[in-house]
């Protein structure tokens, strides 16, 4: 579905993206994982034309999408929830989830607006705030939940736990897991909280310095040595395991 | 008579008229502003060739003979407004797109630099000497008298008023209520996010520039029809009292432009009225020093608290 080969994307002449290989086939919930500075936001932002790959080439169904500008790549089916939510602070919830729909049917808008209102009932109640008056977890769900206004085919989740207290980090996991689930939509997950990522994750990718270092299953790469001394052990893992518990 | 409260009405209603004018050509400084932080110096000259187009077109029709007042009014409007927004449209695409991700004082020049440059084109197609009108809508009605003092409250003021109020209020609601107003919201606010979601950024400031073209024709419009005559300069003057009503009303805010407009037109016909002429510009200068040393955003500007 998403064949990215050889990108490579630079800000001004520092080099973020070295070369990255990725593909992502229909269905799947792939997983990248890697240390802060690795270029993983890069490589999700370079997916939607902005910032451009300076060589390489990306390909959605089939199709070359490397110099199409953003809001054209989008309008095919990617919607990205990006790093540090983006909410629009001086529109309302309800607001900055019709502009989610901007590219929708317009058929649709109801019903959608009640699906992501069914995933976080707590932008229902929300729904006539603006939306920088949402804490932080609130504002994840309605970052997610505009990106599912569009009816993407492909969803970019860039770091959706980050700074969430742990409740709500499971509550995220479960519904990223039924998104792809019911709905079908393919996902392509950008996680710190390497743990969880992987356990949820057909496949998973791990990146540094700009470089795809190692794919497997998310099964393998739990099993492997190197990615538990890296980005498992320590505290981290223990108060996952708490908490999954929980959900 | 000075002392009367007729004569205070009669000069108010002079500022509200004046008021919208400044108002209606604020509210392009203001929402080209907020999408794309920049001010537009040129847009005092939309207004210029909005007021010179509905000229042409009130000429036009007396020689077509069309002479039924409403109607002409009607043409008059419709042409300055579409005629204009090609004007918005252009200098954006022409003068600013291609500046877009440069620095600021880049821009700023080219504003200035379109401002001379569109003067400069009128007075070659139009001639240096002032431009008369014949008195389009006349009459009107006594509402008050003191003694020898009548008060009227003509047609054309009324005009004036319900037109601004209609234009007001339908874009108010527009960016608002409307998809095209949250996508216009959505650029103001973070404009590569409302890329990623679909949202046609340079298509959304195209769309801006025409909108604050057609209330500018609208206010050269109503320029026209109460002063009856009309030179290429009159750009200048007009933008800056609309520039200072927008910054005075809190600039990016359209209730703010619409508030400063009427505000620095209410100041300058009463001080006119009360004082002198002369010294009504440093008035309405005065007070806009004033309020920004103690509310820097304006009147109803929002300082940007919430962004995350
Ligand atoms: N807007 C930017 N301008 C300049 N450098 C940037 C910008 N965004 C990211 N970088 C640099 O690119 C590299 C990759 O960053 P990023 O993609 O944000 O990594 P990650 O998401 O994996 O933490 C880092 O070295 C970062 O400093
Ligand atoms: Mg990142």
């Amino acid at each position: 579905m998403l064949e990215v080969t050889g990108v490579e994307t630079f800000y001004g002449n520092i080099q973020a993206l070295r070369g990255v290989d990725v593909s992502i086939q229909q269905g799947e919930i792939v997983t990248l994982i890697g240390a802060n500075g690795a270029g993983k936001s890069t490589l999700l932002m370079t997916i939607c034309g902005n910032p451009r790959a300076a060589s390489g080439r990306i390909a959605f169904e089939e199709r070359d999408i490397t110099t199409l500008p953003t809001y054209e790549i989008v309008r095919l089916g990617i919607a990205q929830s990006p790093e540090g939510r983006r909410i629009f602070p001086r529109m309302t919830v309800l607001e900055n989830l019709q502009i989610g729909a901007t590219i929708a049917e317009e058929t649709y808008y109801e019903e959608d607006v009640q699906r992501v209102f069914k995933l976080f009932p707590l932008l229902c109640e929300r729904q006539h705030q603006r939306g920088g008056t949402l804490s932080g977890g609130e504002q994840q769900m309605l970052a997610i939940g505009r990106a599912l206004m569009s009816r993407p085919k492909l969803l970019l989740l860039d770091e959706p736990s980050l700074g969430l207290a742990p409740r709500l980090v499971a509550q995220i996991f479960e519904v990223i897991k039924e998104i792809n689930e019911s709905e079908g939509v393919t996902i392509f997950l950008v996680e710190q909280n390497a743990y969880h990522a992987l356990r949820l994750a057909h496949r998973a990718y791990v990146m540094a310095n700009g470089n795809i270092l190692l794919t497997g299953t998310g099964q393998e790469l739990l099993e492997n040595d190197e990615i538990r001394a890296a980005y498992l052990e320590g505290g981290a893992r223990k108060t996952d395991v708490g908490q999954s518990g929980n959900a | 008579m000075l002392g009367t409260f007729e004569y205070f009405v009669d000069q108010a209603i002079n500022g509200v008229t004046l008021g919208a004018i400044y108002g209606l050509v604020a509210i392009g400084y203001t929402l080209v502003y907020g999408i794309i932080g920049m001010i537009n110096f040129a847009h005092g000259e939309i207004f210029m060739i909005g007021a010179f187009v509905s000229i042409i077109a009130f000429l036009t029709l007396g020689l077509l003979g069309l002479t039924w007042v409403p109607l002409a009014l009607l043409l008059v409007l419709i042409a300055t407004m579409m005629l204009t927004a090609v004007y918005g449209w252009t200098l954006e695409r022409v003068a600013y797109r291609p500046l877009r991700r440069s620095p600021r004082l880049a821009a700023l020049i080219t504003a200035i630099g379109m401002s001379i440059f569109l003067q400069n084109y009128v007075q070659l197609l139009q001639g240096a000497r002032n431009k008369p009108l014949q008195q389009v809508i006349s009459g009107g009605f006594e509402i008050m008298r003191e003694g020898d003092y009548v008060v009227t409250l003509s047609y054309l003021q009324i005009f004036i008023l319900l037109l601004t109020i209609v234009l007001m209020v339908v874009f108010t609601l527009v960016i608002g209520r409307t998809s095209l107003g949250r996508q216009q919201r959505s650029c103001e606010q973070d404009r590569d996010m409302a890329a990623l979601l679909g949202v046609n950024v340079d298509r959304t400031i195209s769309l801006t520039f025409v909108m604050g073209a057609v209330l500018a024709s609208v206010a050269g419009l109503i320029f026209l029809l109460n002063y009856g005559v009309i030179d290429f300069y009159i750009g200048f003057l007009a933008g800056i009292k609309a520039f200072t009503a927008a910054v005075l009303g809190g600039i990016g805010s359209v209730p703010g432009a619409m508030l400063g407009g009427l505000l620095i037109g209410l100041i300058e016909a009463l001080w006119s009225g009360y004082f002198t002429v002369e010294y009504k510009d440093v008035a309405a200068f005065s007070i806009l020093i004033l309020v920004l040393i103690f509310r820097p955003t304006g009147l109803l500007g929002t300082p940007d608290i919430e962004k995350v």
